[in-house]
């Protein structure tokens, strides 16, 4: 083994029942560097780093560590700290109650007792050398999150670690803890600690990062270093180009929508999740969030539809000025949501489709006014039929139906309270090619009878076919907006990557 | 880029720990309540044995309160407490009259004296109190079982077998009682009485049982790993798996302690009242999670001590005294002050809590 390269990764294989989730990927970690690994939802970031932990076993390949001979075979995160791997989540796994000390040692000593004096000392000493702003006593709850996530490398870095694997740890954080959560791993990097840095923030690679891995549907995609890999290149890289075999679909003519009348503007918005933006749709038109995964553009739908508690902003519907604080105002207002987490946060999955179809027009007349099981049943075929969804029966519940169909399904729920603006988000995630079709064209006929729609997509492609404009998002704001001849796969990728090349 | 230095808070004060807050709000509350009943009221509460007759009457409610802390500290409940209390007891008191001729055999075929009874009934009560904590924690932390049901099928259980022990209620012999309800006699803290005799304070075995309990309970949680698991574990399960904490073992044992601290406090008890019935130490477990709440001790895991846990008892007891020498002598009040009592506490500790954590900002 070279004499720099702490550890490597040689053709990895993991298979799930029907997924290649890593295909033949190889990965090298130098002694002293940062080396990001990149790619989009499903892409085998986290199963590698779960191969790598000894969460997931292998199916091929093999690993080698520096100061091991031979491969290794890990089988779980003990294993893997003995190896000198460690691994601090984007969760915090630390006891809030416990003190700073105690969190950096419990769980490590051989012996009985506790020895508190030894244990403050050694902690203060790990601490100052790390330049971490906490105090052995202190509670671990009374700190930042952003200094608890540091505690939490502390704990791993005193390990004996060559290996310091860091996944999103900076995704709850705020630019200037992220500042010093940087600080603390340059530092690390000159002791000659090999970090993996997982992330999707395109910023903060090129700010900490010396070399980037990229994957994309579990290959690899190559190895690069950071100051020859343009920003454009590594959104190229990371999307990827392929084109799917999709019916051409007419779009409709953007310069018409100019006129055309506003029906939701906001000024402003913000929520607890997203930062303050700007948006507005007129009536019929066809508009889109785009930027990588964990952009913003989830979050800000979210705050649109008041999904998220909404912290401040002005809104406008229909020319008038109104407050949405809860999906229920967003819904009187005749807004629907598709939510992109369509297991968690739209289908009741002991629910009959039928019922699932009637669940937020039930909502929206209250209480008071059940709908009849004539008319539910009336409506349930009426969607059924039209969205071409495939059941059994109406009563079929709605957990036996396949992932595209359940989206129809939801896409049903709010067709049926007649909505005037309906947004998107990631409707077409995992399911199949002929259904994705079939989404985008209803999106355009819908657009066709004057509804507004929000499209959110991760495949570029789909946005073009079906957006007239599309509002590009990096690292949680606004970076541009993009319409009319501007709507080519270039452009947005150029965008997305901050226009730099 | 700003120097790191600049970046570390500045902050004089020694950090404090929510578990040391709420215990220090409970002594503070517990010492300005008994303060204003001296100024009040003045007479008995003037004497030290007005203390000393609160920890008589309640040493067993201390040692199942340590129990209960313990298991509260890891997030859990047990409620069968009470009643392994008071099968102990009975237990004990069959023993002590040879009621049972499993120990009358051994007594007679070993040729030991009569006050070995004594001695087997105590081994009894650890027996039944291990055997419950064991069975309680292995299905709890091994089973993966909610604690409220299993603790409470072992409630109804403990009650139950009190009856098929004895249907009638029973009363220790007199001889064997002499031994152990002697009291211990502290001149130094007594009080003269109107015809000027000095009566010296008056304290049961059971308190020292009790005192030397807290003490050892306080050392296990602050100084031992399997005391810091506890705390861990009650902190966050998830993340106390991850840092390498043994969880399962750590339910099973909080458990398992609570089971056998039910079972001294049964055999204390039984040293106070000398009586068996099925009635005795009726609630005892609600008396003892109100004071390790009181106590400071967070239903929710996490955050709790064992010395609080001790003020609990004394401050809920010392209400009682105040409601009972103010004039409300029917037995509703104290109910209703207790009810009031655990309110405020809830209320204060949440307050406190909340407030000191906000000024950490976020979340």
């Amino acid at each position: 083994m070279q004499d720099d390269i702490v550890m490597t990764m040689r053709g990895i294989c993991k298979y799930f029942p029907g997924v290649k989730a890593l295909d033949h990927v190889d990965f090298t970690l130098r002694r002293g560097t940062i080396h990001a690994l990149m790619g989009e939802n499903g892409a085998g970031k986290s199963t590698l780093i779960k191969v790598l932990t000894g969460v997931y076993p292998m199916d091929k390949g093999e690993i080698r560590i520096d100061g091991v001979d031979g491969p290794v075979v890990i089988h779980s995160p003990q294993e893997a700290q003995s190896f000198g791997i460690s691994t601090v989540y984007q969760e915090i796994t630390l006891c809030p109650n416990l003190t700073v000390a105690e969190n950096m040692f419990i769980g490590r000593s051989q012996s009985r007792g506790v020895n508190w004096k030894a244990m403050e000392k050694r902690a203060g000493e790990l601490l100052e050398n790390l330049s971490i702003p906490a105090r052995p006593k202190q509670q671990l709850g009374s700190c930042s999150l952003a200094v608890q996530q540091m505690v939490a490398i502390a704990r791993a870095v005193d390990t004996e670690c060559k290996v310091l694997i860091l996944d999103e740890p900076t995704s709850s954080l705020d630019d200037k803890e992220v500042e010093m959560l940087f600080r603390l791993m340059r530092d690390l990097k000159a002791r000659g600690v090999g970090i993996i840095f997982v992330t999707h923030f395109l910023e903060q690679v090129y700010a900490v990062s010396d070399q980037i891995t990229v994957l994309r549907n579990g290959e690899l995609v190559g190895e690069y270093l950071v100051k020859e890999l343009p920003q454009v290149q590594l959104v190229e890289k990371m999307i990827g180009k392929d084109i799917e075999d999709l019916a051409v679909i007419k779009k409709n003519d953007p310069a018409a929508d100019t006129h055309k009348e506003i029906f939701y503007a906001a000024k402003g918005l913000s929520s607890t999740e997203s930062r303050p933006f700007d948006f507005h749709i007129a009536k019929g038109e066809v508009n889109g969030f785009t930027g990588l995964l964990g952009s913003g553009r989830s979050e800000s739908v979210r705050a649109i539809f008041g999904a998220d508690p909404v912290t401040g902003g002005s809104v406008q519907v229909n020319g008038k000025s109104t407050k949405i604080a809860k999906p229920l105002d967003a819904m009187k207002q005749g807004i629907g949501y598709l939510p992109e987490d369509r297991k968690r946060d739209g289908i009741i999955a002991d629910l009959s489709v039928r019922d699932n179809i009637i669940l937020a027009l039930q909502v929206i007349r209250g209480m008071g006014h059940p709908i009849s099981r004539a008319k539910a049943e009336a409506f349930a075929d009426e969607y059924i039929k039209a969205l071409n969804i495939k059941t059994a029966s109406a009563d079929t519940p709605i957990k036996s139906l396949s992932g595209g169909n359940q989206q129809k399904v939801i896409v049903a729920r709010w067709l049926l309270t007649h909505p005037q603006y309906l947004i998107l988000d990631e409707p077409t995630r995992g399911i199949d090619v002929g259904t994705k079709t079939e989404i985008q064209k209803l999106v355009l006929k819908l657009s066709e009878e004057e509804m507004s729609i929000t499209f959110i997509s991760s495949e570029i492609e789909e946005m073009l076919r079906t957006c007239s404009r599309l509002i590009v998002m990096r690292d949680r704001n606004t970076v541009g907006e993009l319409t009319g001849e501007e709507l080519t796969q270039e452009r947005v990728m150029h965008t997305i990557a901050g226009g730099k090349d | 880029m700003a120097n790191p230095k600049n970046n570390a808070p500045v902050r004089r004060r020694e950090p404090i720990t929510d578990t040391q807050l709420l215990m220090t709000i409970t002594i503070c509350i517990f010492v300005c309540m008994y303060v204003l009943a001296l100024l009040i009221w003045g007479g008995g509460f003037k004497k030290p044995q007005m203390i000393f007759d609160i920890l008589n009457d309640n040493a067993f409610l201390i040692i199942v309160s340590c129990g209960l802390t313990i298991v509260m500290i890891t997030g859990s409940i047990d409620i069968s407490v009470g009643g392994v209390t008071a099968l102990v007891a009975m237990v004990g008191v069959m023993i002590l009259n040879g009621n049972l001729s499993l120990y009358n055999g051994l007594i007679t075929a070993l040729g030991l004296s009569e006050s070995w009874r004594i001695v087997f009934a105590l081994i009894t009560a650890l027996l039944i109190g291990l055997a419950f904590g064991t069975v309680q924690g292995f299905l709890i932390a091994h089973l993966q079982i909610q604690p409220f049901i299993i603790t409470l099928a072992g409630m109804f259980f403990a009650r139950g077998m009190i009856t098929i022990v004895s249907v009638d209620p029973q009363k220790a012999t007199q001889n064997l009682m002499d031994i152990l309800q002697k009291r211990i006699e502290i001149p130094w803290l007594g009080s003269v009485n109107k015809r000027g005799v000095l009566i010296p304070a008056k304290m049961e075995i059971g308190v020292v049982v009790a005192l030397v309990i807290v003490v050892l309970v306080f050392f296990l949680l602050r100084k031992t790993k399997l005391g810091r698991s506890f705390y861990a574990v009650g902190g966050n399960q998830q993340s106390a798996l991850m840092l390498g904490v043994n969880v399962r073992r750590s339910r099973f044992m909080a458990h398992l302690i609570s089971g056998l601290l039910s079972g001294i406090a049964g055999f204390v008890f039984m040293m106070h009242t000398g009586a068996g019935n099925a009635t005795n130490a009726t609630a005892a477990e609600m008396n003892a999670i109100a004071s390790s709440i009181i106590g400071g001790t967070l239903l929710t895991g996490g955050v709790g001590n064992v010395v609080g846990t001790f003020f609990g008892v004394l401050t809920l007891n010392t209400i009682k005294s105040i409601v009972t020498t103010s004039g409300l002598r029917d037995p509703w009040w104290q109910s209703i002050t207790t009810g009031a009592m655990l309110c405020f506490f809830i209320l204060l500790q949440s307050v406190v809590l909340m407030r000191k954590n906000r000024k950490n900002g976020k979340k």
